[in-house]
């Protein structure tokens, strides 16, 4: 049997407002389990405050403060500075936003974060669209998605534009560590976290985490289809310390991506040429990926 | 110690004697020079706290309430445009219950484009819940910092505040200022303890998901703490007398008006051309009285209703103007004093808006027209716009 790496200890409680099959749940188990008691989280508006439940009770045993839609990476630094001037040490600061909050609204607090290196975790939950006001295209969703502003009507109106490149964004602008994971490899995501925690500077992890509603999926089958997009290699789990990039996952023989476009509702309108333009692309990414891991680690 | 200096370094000077601990900065024109002033403070490590450097005010106030809430003294300063992008995180203080302190040199928004002294900004932002303290001169912004620390993180307050200061004719103009020693100031202004902030031993959520039941909860105790802050405000206003032998009047001051025929009420640094016109005018027997607005939120009704015994005409001037309507100091005065069925006529006047000079000539017009108001007994217009180019700006 394979050695279990999961800490025991839960700070997520009973008790939330998920969605059956949600991936946040699961995202704040795992960083809460890899960051500890210390920790506290700053959600702006999106699913990852909502799920929490309503005042006067939340389903955390962290402290959290809540935040304005744009201003993450502002409040989290905020949050460090006071620490920093009242001596208090060994405490993590986190930023827990959506994919909006932070490839839209929120880049701009997010980038002059990283630019003044602020000693702090940023956690980007990447459910690829704006789903706590209903499904709406975000910068992170992906071409051939349906969303609802991205509508679907005779054979054409699907989101076309690609997924912004956060991750080379922020290694661009000299990012101290950078990380994907997903909820579907739980030892995987502790293990970036925990590799995070105390390295000093800005740290980003970009999280992939199903929404049923949002990805027409049945909730029994999200880690499936979320496993699906790392074995396809559509989100492929790496990482990027010093600018050097490496796999934290190697998959031997990826998946056609047509495996985890059929399952989900949100794909279904895709024609044949379609989805092998969607391959195609994927193909390209990924050996852009392996290119960079290749030039950055000579 | 006295010193010559501006109004923008006075409010340095003050933010130094708070020992403020986490400080963000973005500069805006006419109030780069605080900024500025305490980057060179951070520099040379006469300054307690932190400086940040961020990317917009947004962001500023941003850190400023994540501070906050790991329990630091913080500050900020800003103008205009710099005001209005805060806006959203203006309600998030407020809301959030964090005592920061902001200077705001008070300047006019575009287009077209106006870098100079009005008062538009700071009345965009009434609603906010933030307290809003009106300066005459640079003693008084070095002053009313200090006061502004202790009002706002008492803990039967606990509201964010603005003090304010007029674009250019304070921050850009050299005036004697005496900078209170440290040792007396750490007396007044004992370091921030909040009730409330993060705590690892005992988790609390701070500004979550609340239904329509509890919100308005919220709200009220919102409401009924600002009405707390008026005892608090006139009680630290004379405590910073006893201490540093200065008063700003609490809430309001009343200058010439007791035996007054007529009064003008204002705010900021058009409190000084008044009172001076004041003097001269009662020189040739012409009862005039200034009435200061030093807090503008919490609005002082109250004390102002005492000017329908006092005077049978009341003037408000204006640096700003609520389109469709009249002058926000105007409409909340009128309201304020109003008593069902008398109480004296009220008259709006608007000017020095965008940087307009506004002279004592001017000011005189102003306590002249009023004179005339009283003699015929009523009010001829309700809004009259003073040095307006085209046509009479008089409706
Ligand atoms: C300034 C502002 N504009 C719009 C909104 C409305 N809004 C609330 S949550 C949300 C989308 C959140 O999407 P994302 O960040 O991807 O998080 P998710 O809900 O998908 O977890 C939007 C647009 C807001 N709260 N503030």
């Amino acid at each position: 049997m394979p050695k279990f790496t999961i800490p025991k200890e839960e700070y997520v409680c009973k008790g939330h407002s998920a969605c059956p099959g949600c991936g946040t749940p699961l995202a704040l188990r795992y960083t809460l389990k890899a960051l500890g008691k210390r920790t506290v989280l700053n959600i702006p508006a999106g699913c990852g405050g909502v799920i929490l439940g309503v005042w006067p009770s939340y389903a955390l045993k962290v402290p959290v403060v809540d935040n304005a839609f744009e201003c993450t990476a502002a409040i989290a630094d905020g949050i460090r500075a006071g620490f920093d001037v009242l001596g208090v040490k060994d405490a993590y600061v986190v930023g827990w936003a959506g994919d909006g909050g932070t490839v839209d609204i929120g880049l701009q607090a997010l980038s002059a974060a990283v630019d003044r290196n602020a000693n702090i975790i940023y956690v980007m939950l990447d459910n690829e669209a704006y789903m706590n006001t209903g499904i709406q295209k975000s910068g992170c969703t992906p071409i051939g998605a349906w969303t609802t502003t991205t509508p679907v009507a005779n054979g054409k109106g699907w989101n076309t534009s690609p997924k912004k490149r956060i991750m080379e964004m922020l290694v661009a602008n000299g990012i101290a560590y950078g990380a994907t994971v997903n909820v579907a490899y739980p030892e995987d995501f502790i293990a970036r976290l925990r590799e995070a925690k105390d390295i000093k500077g800005t740290k980003f992890i970009h999280a992939l985490a199903p929404c049923t509603p949002g990805w027409r999926i049945d909730p029994r089958k999200s880690i499936e289809v979320a496993r699906l997009a790392t074995q396809t290699g559509i989100f492929p789990l790496y990482k990027v310390e010093n600018g050097k990039y490496s796999l934290t996952k190697e998959i031997k023989n990826r998946k056609p991506v047509r495996e985890y476009l059929r399952l989900q509702g949100r794909f279904r309108h895709l024609p044949e040429e379609a989805i092998n333009e969607i391959q195609r692309l994927v193909d390209e990414e990924y050996a852009r990926l392996l290119k960079k891991i290749k030039e950055t680690n000579e | 110690m006295m010193e010559v200096m501006t109004a923008n370094y006075a409010a340095a000077y003050a933010v130094k004697l708070a020992r403020v601990g986490v400080i963000a900065a973005y500069p805006i024109t006419p109030q780069s020079s605080i900024s500025e002033k305490l980057a060179e403070m951070y520099v040379k490590g006469e300054l307690y706290g932190k400086y940040f450097l961020v990317e917009s005010e947004h962001s500023a106030m941003s850190m400023l309430i994540g501070a906050s809430y790991a329990g630091a003294r913080t500050f900020t300063a800003t103008s205009s445009h710099g005001l209005a992008l805060m806006h959203e995180m203006l309600f998030w203080a407020v809301g959030a219950r964090r005592p920061i302190v902001m200077a705001v040199v008070a300047r006019a928004l575009a287009p077209p484009w106006n870098i100079w002294g009005d008062h538009m900004d700071v009345m965009s932002e009434r609603d906010t819940g933030w307290m809003q303290f009106f300066c005459e001169n640079n003693q008084e912004t070095l002053d009313t910092i200090l006061m502004a620390y202790k009002i706002s993180e008492d803990r039967s307050v606990m509201l964010p505040s603005m003090v304010i200061e007029d674009g250019f004719i304070l921050s850009h103009t050299y005036e004697a200022v005496d900078i209170p020693d440290q040792d007396d100031v750490d007396d007044f202004l004992p370091p921030f303890d909040p009730e409330w902030k993060i705590d690892f031993d005992d988790p609390r959520r701070f500004g979550g998901l609340t239904m329509p039941d509890w919100w308005s909860e919220f709200r009220y105790r919102i409401a009924l703490d600002q009405e707390v802050a008026k005892k608090k405000i006139v009680e630290v206003d004379k405590e910073f007398e006893r201490r540093f032998g200065r008063s700003y009047g609490g809430l309001v001051e009343f200058y010439n008006c007791d035996d007054a025929e007529v009064a003008l009420v204002l705010a900021g640094s058009a409190v000084g051309t008044a009172k001076e016109v004041s003097d001269k005018m009662r020189e040739r027997g012409k009862k005039v009285g200034v009435v200061k607005l030093k807090t503008f939120r919490p609005f002082p009704a109250e004390e102002l209703k005492k000017l329908n015994d006092m005077v049978p005409v009341v003037g408000v001037f204006d640096r700003s103007y609520t389109f469709g309507y009249g002058g926000a100091l105007y409409s909340e005065v009128r309201n304020g004093i109003y008593v069902p069925g008398g109480g004296a006529l009220v008259k709006n006047y608007v000017g020095g808006m965008g940087g307009k000079d506004f002279t004592p000539k001017n000011m005189e017009f102003i306590f002249e027209d009023l004179l005339r108001i009283k003699k015929e007994g009523k009010v001829d217009r309700m809004v009259e716009w003073i040095n307006i180019k085209d046509g009479t700006g008089r409706w």
